[in-house]
């Protein structure tokens, strides 16, 4: 039985049905589109997002170029623009894989080859869905045992302090969950529309959600010449100037830091839990680095935990919202888009309504709320494949770390580029000097300076970077964010390659 | 338009019920009249006990742990699969991001997929956006449709009985939601002169931009002639619409003389004027048809005649998003590309796919019966989609004992049936229905004895509750 093979019986005389081609592309119309830049919502085209922005775009374009036969002076574009562990060549964590198979086809359960650890918990998964199946729905707050399990976890994270499954919430990827909650916090109008304070620079997920639904960004910035330190003085005046022009609800903070990589002290994380409660803003601490801690000295302190810990004036009061995924980590699994947030100290009547924003789009995706699961439920030292586990993620990390290192000793090596450390995360923010003539030149050509660079860097060398504008940064400074996954013999071409446009590009415009 | 929607308080504590008696029946040991709580609360067709495709699940493992492609306990073409699809993935893992919009080759299988359905017509690649689940596309074009800041708000008209996320969707965006009534006289059709009504209604209220039709139907479970289809383009040509389309259950189609008409291929063979200038969403996924995919959350939306300006903005949007996951996108490409006769896993897909569509055919012929024979229940035939929504002629003692309660009066009967019948249906009320009438909703996605099961409890159930309430 054809699935889509049907006649249709048409009582008109035959069309030129290759027109709809030209006209399915770009409509000709006798009159005007229902759906216009001047009546769509105005907020939509306010939005931005910089990675996979027009220097993306661009990098798509040569690549193209390249498959064609067309002479470059590089035979690959280096996509060091976006924090994608495996499109780089990081290898997935067996173990994890071993049990999202064994779930995704059942009848494996049967196969000698997979280890007994690994059945069981996709025994116990799949027990939890729907007709034993990862196609069924689950319930749009995620599947209860895996809740549970992501309960479990943030308790021993954090030193056994107590975590409620009911604020739990499965997501589809961190980003899910962080819009989500954006959409419960803004509302009002005019001087009364929320504000929200963001690091500058940060991840343009935040303005892009913030453009979209119409809230007024609050910038904050963060402190380069410390180390991309926060520094409460400049929260506070961000907030009394924001407090002008807007109604500031929230204060979102991303620890360890995107794209800067600073992992925040414990004491800084007081303060700013303090300047919350002072100032009675909606805390959201984006923590889906939290394994990606490098540098000596410096510890990921989870939220909860240092709320927890000032004692029940600030734990029963303050709140919060943090988030994680299975994209980072030493996991790297972006493309199922598996993520969680816990909420603390949130309104009952408010939580009704998060049910019912979450509901619309039914559940998150099934294979990437098993995977968090398996996230938050490593193989035990006593289980057969704790061994191979340890060691893969090990590895994985350690390689990282080794990356960040060499990346900011290179970087720190090149006239007009200087390079913060790399304490956590996945990227490198260096701040780059720019001739004047550069800058100049850009303004001709109607490009931000650092867009001009990234583009010609892009076009010379094959590598593909977002320029700082697409984060944020401070007027008059300029820097680029790449990323350290690449592996570690092509990132010493990188930045060795990057060098050398450096000093042709300073060459050039001087 | 009486305020209705998704009781999320009652939904949630009906779905919490259903698993607390689920849990009960089998360790407390209490005598209940059922073993197992029947779930067809949702378009699920795992959850109600159908078997995912063998072929769909092979290609997906081998793809999540790729040493199966060397495995010879899988046959050739699923191997052969895997590897070409991982071969589409960046760094050859299902792991990594894909393009915002999906993974090119598999827009490309889609836009091939919709070519031959609609007889050569062709689709465009870059006017397809894979999404996480339907719903995700059909709130972002939603998002850019409706301006907020306009003054009369913008109005969507909606079916009544209407899919309720969308609804949901609608109203959290701050539009209207504008209803227009399918006639249950009339196998629940879609008449142009209550769309003409519900059109006028609008005047004063809210700027109609939209309309969003349900072909073929959830829960109504109409499919529309090609004659209507025809109908209702020309009445958004002529009114200004732009058309959102939602055609998830074009693979659920079982009325004799029924055929599904996409929306794309009617406007296309309309010619000129219409043609190249109503804009057009239409939207399918991998959650229903015969795939039942719903967990992997993979749709995707096809848009027709859209402004270029508009649809750089609307490529943004998606890019926020990340992507979709990547094993729904493969997923979905399994549907639009599967196994052809001579490959090894041909006759089991097609066997497959055939005890699927008998289960179907079997289930809406049998509920029909049923539901008919009963007294106070009556269903039309019902012609596609997943769901039975047969109407239920509540007694007066009955409606009055269900506002007592402080429930809706087929919510009430609902949640009766969950609680003696051991059936999980879904109240009317929340797909909205004219005034004075109530409904249940049920998945009829489900293995013939459990149907036979269902259809015993329901009507076991039914003659009680019209017993006692007479």
């Amino acid at each position: 039985v054809p699935l889509w093979g049907i006649t249709l019986q048409l009582q008109r005389c035959a069309r030129d049905i290759t027109n709809m081609s030209q006209q399915a592309v770009n409509g000709v119309s006798h009159r005007g589109r229902v759906l216009t830049l001047d009546s769509m919502n105005p907020n939509v085209k306010r939005v931005e997002y910089a990675v996979r922005g027009p220097i993306v775009q661009r990098a798509v374009q040569i690549e193209k170029e390249l498959k064609e036969g067309a002479k470059k002076p590089f035979t690959e574009v280096i996509k060091a623009n976006i924090g994608d562990a495996h499109a780089m060549g990081q290898k997935p964590i067996t173990f994890f894989r071993q049990v999202l198979a064994l779930c995704s086809y059942p009848a494996l359960l049967e196969d000698s080859k997979f280890p007994e650890d690994a059945k069981q918990r996709a025994r116990r998964i799949l027990e939890a869905c729907g007709g034993h199946s990862i196609g069924a729905y689950s319930a749009s707050q995620g599947i209860e045992c895996i809740r549970q399990d992501v309960a479990r976890y943030i308790e021993k994270r954090d030193g056994g302090i107590p975590s409620n499954p009911d604020n739990i919430y499965l997501s589809t990827g961190a980003s899910d969950a962080i819009v989500t909650i954006l959409k419960l916090l803004v509302c009002g109008e005019g001087r009364d529309r929320t504000g929200v304070m963001i690091s500058i620079p940060q991840y343009p997920l935040y303005s892009a959600a913030l453009a979209d639904l119409g809230a007024v960004q609050i910038n904050y910035y963060l402190d380069e010449d410390n180390c991309w330190s926060l520094n409460i003085t400049e929260l506070r005046r961000a907030l009394s100037a924001a407090r002008e022009h807007c109604n500031p609800r929230v204060l979102c903070i991303i620890n360890p830091g995107n794209p800067t990589g600073q992992v925040q002290s414990r004491q800084c994380i007081e303060d700013v839990i303090r300047f919350a409660k002072e100032e009675h803003l909606f805390l959201m601490a984006d923590e889906v680095y939290q394994d990606n801690v490098y540098a000596e000295g410096c510890q990921f302190h989870s939220f909860k935990k240092v709320l927890f810990e000032m004692g029940p004036e600030y734990s029963n009061t303050v709140e919060m919202a943090s988030f994680h995924s299975t994209s980072k980590c030493y996991m790297g699994e972006c493309g199922f888009r598996g993520g969680y947030m816990e909420v603390i100290n949130l309104d009952p009547e408010v939580k009704a309504q998060l049910i019912k924003l979450v509901s619309v789009r039914l559940c998150p995706p099934v294979p990437g709320q098993a995977l968090l699961d398996l996230v938050v439920n490593p193989p035990q030292p006593d289980e057969p494949s704790y061994a191979t586990f340890m060691k893969e993620r090990t590895a994985v990390l350690s390689a990282l770390a080794e990356k960040a290192r060499l990346t900011e000793q290179i970087f720190n090596t090149v006239p007009g580029i200087t390079c913060n450390p790399v304490q956590g995360a996945m990227y490198t923010f260096p701040r780059i000097t720019l001739p004047q003539k550069a800058i100049d030149k850009a303004k001709e050509l109607g490009l931000v300076p650092d867009m001009f660079y990234c583009m010609r860097l892009l076009d010379e060398e094959g590598i593909c970077l977002v320029p700082g504008s697409g984060f944020g940064q401070r007027e008059g400074t300029y820097h680029f964010r790449m990323t350290i996954l690449p592996p570690t013999e092509k990132l010493k071409v990188v930045l060795q390659k990057i060098r050398e446009f450096q000093l042709r590009f300073t060459q050039e415009f001087s | 338009m009486a305020a209705r929607g998704l009781d999320l308080i009652l939904h949630r504590a009906q779905v919490k019920l259903c698993d607390k008696l689920q849990a009960k029946t089998q360790s407390d040991g209490v005598r209940r009249p059922y073993k197992e709580v029947i779930d067809v609360f949702q378009g699920d067709l795992h959850r109600a006990g159908m078997k995912p495709l063998t072929f769909v699940r092979q290609v997906l493992a081998a793809c999540v742990y790729p040493p199966l492609i060397n495995s010879s306990n899988l046959p050739l073409d699923v191997r052969q699969r895997a590897q070409e699809e991982l071969g589409r993935c960046v760094g050859g893992s299902v792991g990594s991001y894909s393009a915002a919009p999906g993974i090119p080759e598999i827009i490309h299988s889609i836009s091939e997929f919709i070519k031959r359905r609609d007889g050569g017509i062709p689709s465009h690649p870059e006017n397809i956006y894979i999404s996480p689940g339907s719903q995700w596309s059909i709130s972002n074009i939603l998002n850019v449709l409706v301006n907020r800041e306009a003054s009369p708000r913008t109005g969507v008209l909606i079916p009544v009985p209407c899919h309720n996320k969308t609804v949901l969707s609608i109203t959290q965006l701050g539009a209207v939601a504008v209803p227009y009534y399918l006639s249950e006289e009339q196998g629940w059709a879609l008449q142009v002169e209550e769309l003409q009504r519900a059109h006028e209604s609008a005047k004063g209220v809210c700027n109609p931009v939209a309309l969003y039709v349900i072909n073929p139907g959830n829960p109504a479970g109409y499919v529309q002639s090609q004659k209507s289809v025809l109908e209702v383009i020309r009445f958004a040509w002529e009114k200004r619409l732009f058309l959102l389309v939602d055609e998830l259950y074009q693979d659920c189609v079982y009325g004799e003389n029924c055929e599904f008409v996409s929306y794309k291929r009617a406007l296309s063979e309309m010619g000129p004027p219409f043609s190249g200038t109503v804009e057009l969403a239409s939207f399918h996924s991998v959650s229903k048809g015969f795939s039942g995919e719903c967990g992997l959350r993979a749709g995707y939306v096809e848009l027709v005649n859209l402004d270029p300006a508009v649809m750089k903005h609307i490529h943004t949007l998606f890019s926020k998003d990340a992507c979709s996951p990547v094993l729904g996108q493969i997923a979905l490409n399994l549907m639009t590309d599967p196994p052809k006769p001579g490959d090894p896993s041909y006759l089991l897909y097609k066997q497959e796919i055939e005890q699927i569509r008998t289960v179907l055919v079997h289930s809406v012929k049998k509920v029909h019966e049923v539901v008919n024979s009963l007294p106070g229940f009556s269903c039309p035939p019902i012609e596609g989609g997943l769901f039975a929504f047969p109407r239920l002629h509540l007694t007066p003692k009955a409606i009055q004992k269900a506002k007592e309660l402080g429930l809706q009066p087929d919510t009430f009967y609902c949640t009766r049936l969950l609680e003696e019948g051991g059936v999980f249906t879904g109240p009317g009320w929340e797909y909205g229905q004219k005034e004075g009438t109530y409904h249940i909703r049920f998945c009829i996605a489900v293995p013939q004895d459990v149907m036979e099961e269902l259809l015993r409890r329901l009507s076991s159930f039914h003659m009680t509750f019209m017993k006692d309430f007479s």
